[in-house]
């Protein structure tokens, strides 16, 4: 921003309060103090405790399920098979393909059969062993090379195509002709491997029916909405007769963005016993219920003038999805659809292919479906940037598509932020004096990205608001704002408290947000797609100012003054030219009580509806309000002897629109830009293809381990600790962007985005080595040097 | 979250009383110190005991003495405080320094040396749920009958994964074990046996009450080296230290040992190398000797071929410490 014009306050022609300030979480406190109470901490009277009896076998069809041992064990209340939940189910409407607990047929290693409510987990796990199920075993398919070679053996009967869970192929302009004119065409092959998110809090549902027979179910989960439809369906009880609240979470990432066996078992067990009934995800099945990134495999042909402007993008992409759609249909667009931005492409076409296999389903993680792509083509652009001799960073300015304008695939770009993000980087990191300059070993290699802030369009098709938000204010000096959305430790009831204090002149922790209780809040669609920020940003920022302006006006008439001379700001109502003349805040709540009667408001928002999407098929997904930008530089170092890479410093810079709250803003940009070095570098969530034996012959001993994951606890999936994790530099860009409340984006899923191809472009500058396929290892760096002698390089 | 069986947990105030216990519950009877590798172990159904006698209270376990020839540290001294000892790190600081890279501060706080010479061996098919042993149809050492490691393998070739063992080896350490019928003495590098279902030739009705160690003499120098993906918390996927006696210009003898092999550590003695120079050369030898005589198996995580790989440079950079060349060799650069 320029310094000549100070942020401030358009609606009430201050500076700002509140928006900017350096403030932390109001409710971080009870996180840290252990005060915060999770699903996992509500203990209710009489309550049950279920667990989960899961399928040992990665593909097989259930010819029985005998539970009379099981219900016959004292302690035991209830159990429930698949059959008495048969509505299949799913977060996308267009591809239900889940059941609560399967009835047919298992289709991965972990996936629910049958479930026990017992006086203890104890008991409960017990029970579960003696629930008998006959399996007939199938024959699993665990890569994509081999569930699209063999389409007669389907994981899903019902789907149409083989093992194809999706295809989207869509291309804009010539793309055969630019790169026949190109000077120059990078062709790359990349494979990223899975990840999960590692939030910290495992899954957890407790479910009531009380007296009047409401059923209340309470869990962690970032989607509180999709879960109160999905409840409603599968239990076929109406929506109005379903409470669903969601305690403080221990962390999402998107691995709590739909609906899981744990909440209909709960729910269903509770119905039956009509007691109180809690699931706790153990470590292992929240690897199992996973929803993490997809394993993509992707062949990139890049096009380029000798100036280095990019001409056509060729890409095709296969996508292994796990055993089940989950957001699958929006992922294999989004490998696509968001590659359109911060660059102009002259023609660009994609084919992206999404199929089931025998494994834990993959979905959305921080960054859903664009992560990947992103690392293929910023690596496709650093090996253009060496070919052409140009400077990596002026190859990104010079295609930079610019601000208020369209993208090749029809999207509208509001502000962008992305030349300050890279000036920043580059400043910050000495990249000017320092790259090209290193000693052999240690390199600095630089990528860019953009994301969305929210969709314009909602996952079900509905012409109803995405965010509502309701105020009340009275004589207390208090502000009370009901918001449906989900705070999963990102500070969105953080962003709800900052709007409303902002407007209606109070302190932060003047405001009380209640959150995410469907019998108390306005809906909000929850915590994905980095939405919540605009959108219940917006709606809540509609309902201060109203309210705000009820205030100010009660104040004017007290005062004999027009309303626009009072301001509210820090606990006071404020002549405006004047500033000597003030009232209490409370005092004015007060007058406008008097005034007005209680006070309360409404606000909501709902996507603009005028040219928002591309006018093809599938052109509504990437669609949004609002997109941010970002730049990274990373630093390493590389041990030739061992292969070793060391990431010494991470600058990223990230456009945000506004930061309401800067120091939330950074700790987005830190975890994002940690989240992503540890998949770079150690995360994999890796599933066995196939034993060891070379022989192929089939175990007797048992099912054998193919479709097991590598690792099912903490200490074998391996996040990075603090003394793996580099110095991080985060920098905040403010391009407003009219779409946004006081013109802020989205902050929580674009910085990690480019830290990926960042690192893997530092490796390549330090040694010389590029590693396309994820994650990057100590023995692929000494491959790479190997082959480097053995070619003489 | 895993559930902890039920056991019977037995917290004696004496020595006595201790291995009485001991003598009246065995088989079905475990020590716990810290419990930092035996409760997780029994949540995950991987072990399965009846008793615990807690080492918590026994005087005689506790505690570093120094003489003029030895140093004498109690089974249940923890791994944080072996780590900060002064004498330790004077006298033994390979040791004081493989204590320091265990796990991670919380785990060394509660964990025990006693604990970590005990530590069960680790492999990726049995350090899981039972949901996923049974997915798997066990193997060796859970309920099983084949090896998934080594294919039409007999025994159990899980991998010793504690940190302490191979500098306690090196530096010629030796353990002191009571039962009801007496005192026992033996080296550390013997408390090992070719069988990962077990592999600690302590018996159950045995206590671990100490190890003693010799002050190594002046020309003596030992290194301890650990390779893991991540910096804290991870087991070693590479463990091994090196002892190179010394006259000070030539070398006189001393050993390799590398762990996280097999259920037994391997101990390479370097006498017929007596008389080489303290060089490169002596590096690059011992490097290749340990290549040709240690090889890393599919048992824990990562890449074996890497695994030996990475042991022959863990090494060579330990032996260009101990004789004073810069770490990491100059780089062969075209």
């Amino acid at each position: 921003m320029s310094a000549a014009t100070p942020p401030e306050n358009a609606s009430q022609g201050r500076p700002y309060a509140v928006v900017g300030a350096r403030h932390g979480k109001p409710d971080a406190l009870d996180a840290m103090a252990g005060l915060a109470k999770y699903t996992d901490d509500i203990a209710l009277p009489r309550m049950l405790h279920a667990k989960i009896l899961r399928s040992p076998y990665a593909h097989a069809r259930i010819r029985s399920i005998d539970t009379s041992l099981a219900e016959a064990m004292e302690g035991v209340h209830a159990v429930v098979v698949g059959a008495e939940m048969p509505t299949r189910y799913g977060v996308i409407p267009w591809t239900p393909d889940e059941q609560a607990l399967a009835a047919d047929k298992v289709r991965y290693v972990g996936d629910a059969v049958a479930a026990v409510a017992a006086v203890s987990e104890d008991v409960a796990i017990a029970a579960c062993k003696r629930i008998v199920v006959d399996y007939e075993l199938l024959t699993p398919l665990t890569t994509p090379e081999a569930a699209l070679a063999h389409p007669e053996n389907k994981i899903h009967e019902a789907n149409k195509h083989g093992n194809v869970t999706k295809q989207v192929q869509l291309a804009f302009g010539d793309v055969d002709a630019q790169l026949a004119r190109a000077d120059l065409v990078i062709e790359g092959h990349y494979q990223f491997h899975g990840s999960t998110h590692g939030a910290l809090e495992p899954h957890c549902a407790v479910a009531h029916v009380d007296g009047r027979g409401l059923l209340t179910v309470w869990s962690a989960t970032q989607v509180p909405h999709y879960l109160h439809r999905e409840l409603a369906k599968v239990l076929e009880i109406p929506t109005h007769k379903i409470r669903v609240i969601q305690p403080p979470v221990g962390g999402g990432f998107g691995g709590k963005s739909e609906p899981f066996d744990l909440e209909f078992v709960a729910a269903k067990l509770a119905i039956k016993t009509g007691r109180p009934v809690k699931c706790l995800y153990t470590r292992e099945e929240v690897f199992l219920a996973h929803r993490g990134r997809h394993p993509f495999d992707m062949h990139y042909r890049t096009g380029f003038s000798a100036d280095g402007r990019i001409l056509g993008v060729d890409a095709k992409s296969i996508l292994d999805g796990g055993a089940y759609s989950s957001f699958g249909l929006v992922t294999t667009y989004y490998s696509g659809q968001l590659l359109g931005s911060p660059y102009v492409f002259d023609s660009y076409r994609f084919d992206s292919t999404r199929v089931y296999t025998n494994k834990p389903a993959c979905g959305p993680k921080r960054g859903h479906g664009s992560v990947q792509p992103r690392f293929a083509i910023e690596v496709q652009l650093d090996k253009a940037a060496r070919a052409l001799k140009i400077d990596p960073i002026a190859l990104r300015r010079r295609n930079f598509i610019g601000e208020n304008t369209t993208t090749i695939n029809e999207f509208h770009i509001g502000s962008s932020g992305f030349l300050e993000c890279l000036d920043l980087v580059e400043a910050a990191s000495g990249w000017k004096e320092r790259h090209g300059k290193l000693p052999r070993g240690r390199g600095l290699g630089v990528a860019g990205s953009t994301y969305i802030s929210g969709t314009n369009y909602c996952i079900y098709p509905t012409d109803l608001p995405q965010s509502g938000v309701q105020i009340c204010l009275d004589r207390s000096g208090r502000v009370r704002v009901f918001a449906g959305t989900s705070d999963i430790g990102q500070g969105s009831s953080t962003m709800i408290a900052v709007v409303a204090a902002e407007e209606l002149g109070v302190h932060l922790e003047d405001v009380r947000v209640v959150a995410a209780d469907s019998d108390l809040c306005p809906v909000d669609l929850g915590a994905y797609s980095s939405r919540i920020t605009l959108m219940a940003g917006n709606a809540c920022l509609n309902a201060a100012r109203d309210l705000a302006g009820k205030v100010r006006q009660a104040v004017a008439q007290k005062w004999g003054c027009h309303k626009r001379d009072v301001i509210l700001a820090d606990r006071r109502a404020q002549r405006l030219d004047d500033p000597q003349v003030w009232m209490d805040i409370t005092e004015a709540f007060v007058l406008a009580e008097i005034e007005f009667g209680t006070l309360g408001s409404t606000g909501s928002y709902q996507t603009p509806r005028e040219d928002v999407h591309g006018e093809y098929r599938g052109g509504t997904i990437g669609a949004s309000p609002a997109y941010s930008f970002t730049a990274h530089i990373a630093e390493v170092s590389v041990d030739e002897e061992t292969g070793d890479v060391k990431v010494e410093n991470i600058w990223c810079a990230h456009d945000c629109g506004r930061a309401l709250s800067p120091v939330l803003v950074e700790g987005q940009i830190e975890g994002s830009v940690y989240m992503g070095f540890g998949e770079t570098l150690m995360e994999h969530h890796h599933v066995m293809p196939s034993g060891l034996r070379t022989d192929g012959a089939r175990r007797d001993s048992g099912p054998g381990k193919e479709g097991l994951l590598a690792h099912s606890s903490l200490l074998d999936y391996q996040m990075p600790t603090s003394l793996d994790t580099p110095n991080l530099f985060a920098g905040i860009v403010e391009k407003p962007d009219p779409r946004g409340p006081f013109g802020a984006k989205e902050a929580g899923e674009g910085p990690l985005h480019s830290v990926i191809p960042a690192i893997c472009n530092a490796i390549f500058d330090a040694c010389g080595v590029r590693v396309d396929a994820l994650p990057v290892t100590p023995a692929k760096i000494l491959a790479g040097l190997r082959a480097q002698r053995v070619g003489g390089a | 979250m895993l559930r902890l069986p039920p056991f019977v947990l037995h917290q004696p105030a004496t020595l006595a009383e201790a291995i009485a216990l001991l003598a009246q519950h065995a088989p079905d009877v475990r020590v716990i110190s810290g419990g930092t590798d035996l409760v997780p172990n029994l949540k995950l159904g991987q072990t399965k005991v009846g008793h615990l006698v807690s080492a918590r209270f026994l005087e005689e376990l506790h505690g570093i003495t120094r003489t003029a020839t030895h140093l004498r540290i109690g089974a249940a001294t923890g791994l944080h405080a072996l780590a900060q000892d002064e004498d330790v790190r004077e006298v033994l600081p390979a040791l004081a320094y493989a204590a320091s890279r265990i796990a991670s501060p919380q785990i060394r706080n509660m964990g025990t040396l006693g604990g970590n010479i005990s530590l069960d061996t680790r492999c990726r098919y049995i350090n899981q749920t039972e949901l996923w042993r049974e997915a798997l149809g066990g193997c060796l050492k859970s309920h099983g009958t084949e090896c998934h490691v080594v294919p039409g393998g007999q025994g159990c070739v899980a991998a010793l994964s504690a940190d302490t063992v191979p500098p306690l080896i090196a530096y010629g350490a030796i353990a002191e074990m009571v039962s009801d019928t007496g005192v026992r003495r033996a080296p550390v590098a013997d408390l090992f046996q070719q069988d990962g279902t077990w592999h600690v030739r302590i018996a159950r009705e045995e206590l671990l009450v100490a190890v003693e160690i010799p002050i190594p003499a002046p020309g003596t120098r030992v290194a301890y080296r650990k390779w893991s993906v991540r910096q804290s918390i991870d087991f070693p996927l590479v463990s091994l230290a090196v002892r190179l006696d010394t006259d000070g210009a030539a070398l006189v003898g001393g050993s390799i040992v590398v762990s996280a092999l097999g259920p037994r550590p391997r101990v390479l003695t370097l006498e017929r190398l007596a008389g080489r120079p303290l060089d490169e050369a002596l590096a690059q030898a011992l490097g290749q000797m340990a290549y040709d005589r240690a090889r890393p198996l599919p048992n824990i995580p990562y890449d074996a071929e890497y695994r030996r790989e990475r042991m022959v440079i863990e090494i060579r950079r330990a032996v260009r410490v101990l004789i004073g060349l810069p770490e990491k060799p100059l780089m062969l650069q075209t």
